[in-house]
């Protein structure tokens, strides 16, 4: 009797899952079947495995390309380990991986040889800054302020300079809790970037994957761990990126960018800003404050490191294609999960730059 | 017949004296293989942490890991004091809260409990130590730490005017991330460690001195008092600094729910860091002198472990030849 029972769940729970299963292939089919056409004899005949790790940032965004990818390239596999810029950048330069993902440009001490790699920029994020304050879901703030805030020198929701970026908003006395990365961070790196170079004269923290925040500041673990302290005090503020913004259902501040227009965090807004942005030789580049109207100043852009020659002839052909179809068809899939493909310039910058590779 | 073989067989000389000699062979090298993977483990760390160690890093409690005025005159600075306090302190939470549960529930155990309550409990505490310590990081940022921040808001408010206790439970953090959150977290999971060496220990009192005990007309206090505790010390200052040992070196629970504030402040109820939170936290986006420095605070950490234990151990042998001599 017993068994019965448990083998007739155990048939349910097959067929759920196998209707989970057909569910997410036929998902991913519909994102992939318009633009992989082109390309789809090409892909689904290599064969062989990619191992990369990196940057957590894209994270999301890469594995959703790997994962469209399953469908478009069945003998193809990828992996990308997120262990965080730092930690990638390491294991790509004792050659444990095949590329690696990098939301900072390579320096010095990060054990990666010169000459070694090439940078390929795939996507972009805008990072939001968040916050919780009863009655108040219009916010905007200039990076001063903002940089004031962060360095605990604006304590209360009211402080004049809050209430003169925010013309006929009533502001309540609430303290303002500020809420910031435990971990080292790309994150943390941008948004400190940022605020070095839109507020020079304000910010004296630096920028860094970590910097030395006060000590009445509050730390959380991840963009979740950080989403979570500002959901769980009255006043709280902090910086998450947009996806884990939305997903926590955090509101978000307008943004004085360079124009001297207030911005929301959007895609749209972080497109504008990579067109903004003075892109280098290297294909790196800083849209962090970049020039336009339209645009949303703390967008952080991530890269992939590959290598400009592969010994292994087969190996450089997986990468190229993996890459391309990041660059390519992958685009369909970012807007899905909250990031910003390249304006159409830089794309073609990109694939010229992947070409390089042998 | 065969039992005569057999016997020749185990008396034949050289049979057995290479067997003896495998065996020493094999526990020797088993002992001397712990030592050398120690030394090991001291001499790479040591090495890698080696660009790190300056002056700063033993006497400072400034931490800035990145160069906060990029060509200017700052210099990144990795002063470790903090986290070291922050170790400290929640560890010496930890047992201070620790002990007197663990060893009250091990003589309830073995001195008062009967005996089917007792497996239940003993299975329950055993349960206690197998959940893995993410899961009570989790548990304390989610629960914890909101239900502690009014009891800490609480306990400032009674004793914020008292001297010495007043700086201790100072204005506690809104969070409830703090020092004290996170010893009570270590708290509950050294307890089953202490409180099943402990209760191994007082298994070990001889019924006879008991016995003695009551026989003397002792209560069944003094009968703990005078026979199993004395006779047990060596052993449960064993299982503290066991559990001690844990609470040290406890990561993720403690990152999750200390706060991650650099600094040394009397106040339990403030954010602080701990020595291997910051080291998990910071790793990852570590390059050069950066990640010496948490190398670094891993040296650090070991030799506090080893300093811990041989005073333990040194405390111990006084104590038991103190008692020896008052029982001769």
């Amino acid at each position: 009797m017993n068994r019965t029972v448990l083998s007739r769940r155990v048939l349910a729970g097959v067929a759920i899952a196998a209707l989970a299963l057909a569910g997410c292939s036929s998902k991913g089919d519909t994102t992939t079947d318009p633009s992989a056409s082109a390309d789809a004899s090409g892909l689904a005949s290599l064969s062989g495995e990619l191992k990369a790790s990196g940057a957590s940032f894209p994270n999301t965004y890469y594995q959703e390309v790997i994962l469209s990818l399953k469908d478009a390239a069945p003998n193809f596999k990828v992996t990308y380990n997120s262990i965080g810029s730092g930690a990638g950048k390491k294991e790509y330069g004792s050659g444990l991986v095949d590329f690696a993902g990098t939301d900072s440009t390579v320096k010095d001490t990060d054990g990666v040889a010169a000459g070694s790699y090439l940078y390929i920029p795939t996507v972009a994020a805008p990072i939001t800054v968040s916050y919780n304050l009863k009655g108040v879901d219009k916010l905007q703030l200039s990076p001063v302020t903002l940089a004031k805030i962060f360095q605990r020198e604006i304590k209360t929701w009211n402080a004049p300079e809050i209430v003169a970026d925010n013309p006929g908003v009533t502001l309540p006395a609430t303290a303002i809790s500020v809420a910031h990365r435990s971990d080292g961070s790309g994150t943390t790196n941008n948004f400190t970037k940022y605020l070095a170079a839109a507020a020079a004269d304000a910010w004296k923290l630096g920028s860094g994957d970590t910097v030395a925040w006060p000590a009445d500041t509050q730390a959380g673990a991840k963009n979740t761990g950080v989403a979570q302290l500002i959901k769980a005090a009255d006043g709280g503020i902090g910086y998450v990126d947009l996806s884990d913004a939305k997903d926590s259902g955090l509101a978000f501040a307008a943004i004085k960018n360079k124009d001297g227009q207030y911005v929301l965090p959007t895609l749209e807004g972080a497109t504008a800003a990579l067109a903004g942005a003075e892109v280098k030789d290297d294909l790196t580049f800083n849209p962090l404050n970049a020039a336009g109207a339209a645009t949303y100043p703390i967008t952080a852009p991530t890269y992939l490191l590959v290598k400009p020659k592969y010994g292994d002839p087969k190996k450089a052909e997986l990468v190229k294609a993996f890459v391309k179809y990041v660059l390519t068809d992958g685009k369909a899939i970012a807007a899905e999960v909250n990031y910003a493909v390249l304006p159409t310039e830089l794309q073609a910058k990109a694939l010229a730059q992947l070409d390089k590779v042998s | 017949m065969t039992i005569l073989d057999k016997s020749a067989q185990l008396t034949r000389k050289d049979r057995g004296r290479h067997a003896d000699r495998l065996f020493w062979a094999l526990c020797v090298s088993a002992g001397f293989a712990v030592l050398v993977i120690l030394a090991l483990i001291l001499i790479t760390m040591v090495k890698q942490a080696y660009p790190a160690f300056s002056a700063d890093f033993f006497t400072s409690s400034t931490w800035i890991p990145n160069d906060p005025d990029g060509d200017g005159p700052g210099k990144p600075v990795y002063g470790t004091l903090a986290f070291l306090y922050g170790t400290l302190v929640v560890s010496a939470i930890a047992v201070i809260v620790a002990v007197p549960v663990s060893v009250g529930i091990a003589l309830f155990l073995t001195e008062l409990a009967p005996r089917r309550i007792r497996t239940a409990i003993v299975t329950l505490i055993d349960l206690l130590a197998a959940v893995p310590s993410v899961v009570f990081g989790l548990w304390g940022i989610l629960v914890v730490a909101p239900a502690l921040g009014p009891v800490y808001t609480w306990l400032h408010d009674v004793l914020g005017g008292i001297p010495v206790l007043g700086s201790l439970f100072g204005e506690p953090r809104s969070s409830g991330r703090t020092f004290m959150t996170a010893g009570l977290i270590l708290a509950i999971m050294i307890v089953p460690i202490i409180t099943s060496i402990a209760r191994e220990v007082f298994a070990t009192v001889p019924d006879s001195d008991k016995q003695a005990a009551w026989a003397l007309g002792a209560t069944r206090w003094e009968m703990i008092k005078g026979a199993v505790l004395p006779h047990s010390f060596g052993g449960v200052v064993g299982a503290v600094i066991l559990g001690l040992g844990r609470a040290m070196g406890e990561t993720i629970a403690v990152a999750l729910v200390i706060g991650s504030s650099v600094q040394i402040t009397a106040n339990l109820f403030e954010s602080g860091y701990a020595l291997p939170a910051i080291i998990v936290d910071q790793w990852g986006e570590s390059t050069g002198v950066f990640t010496s420095a948490l190398i670094g605070m891993g040296v650090v950490l070991f030799v506090i472990t080893v300093l811990v234990n041989l005073v333990a151990r040194f405390v111990v042998r006084r104590a038991e030849i103190r008692m020896r001599g008052a029982a001769a």
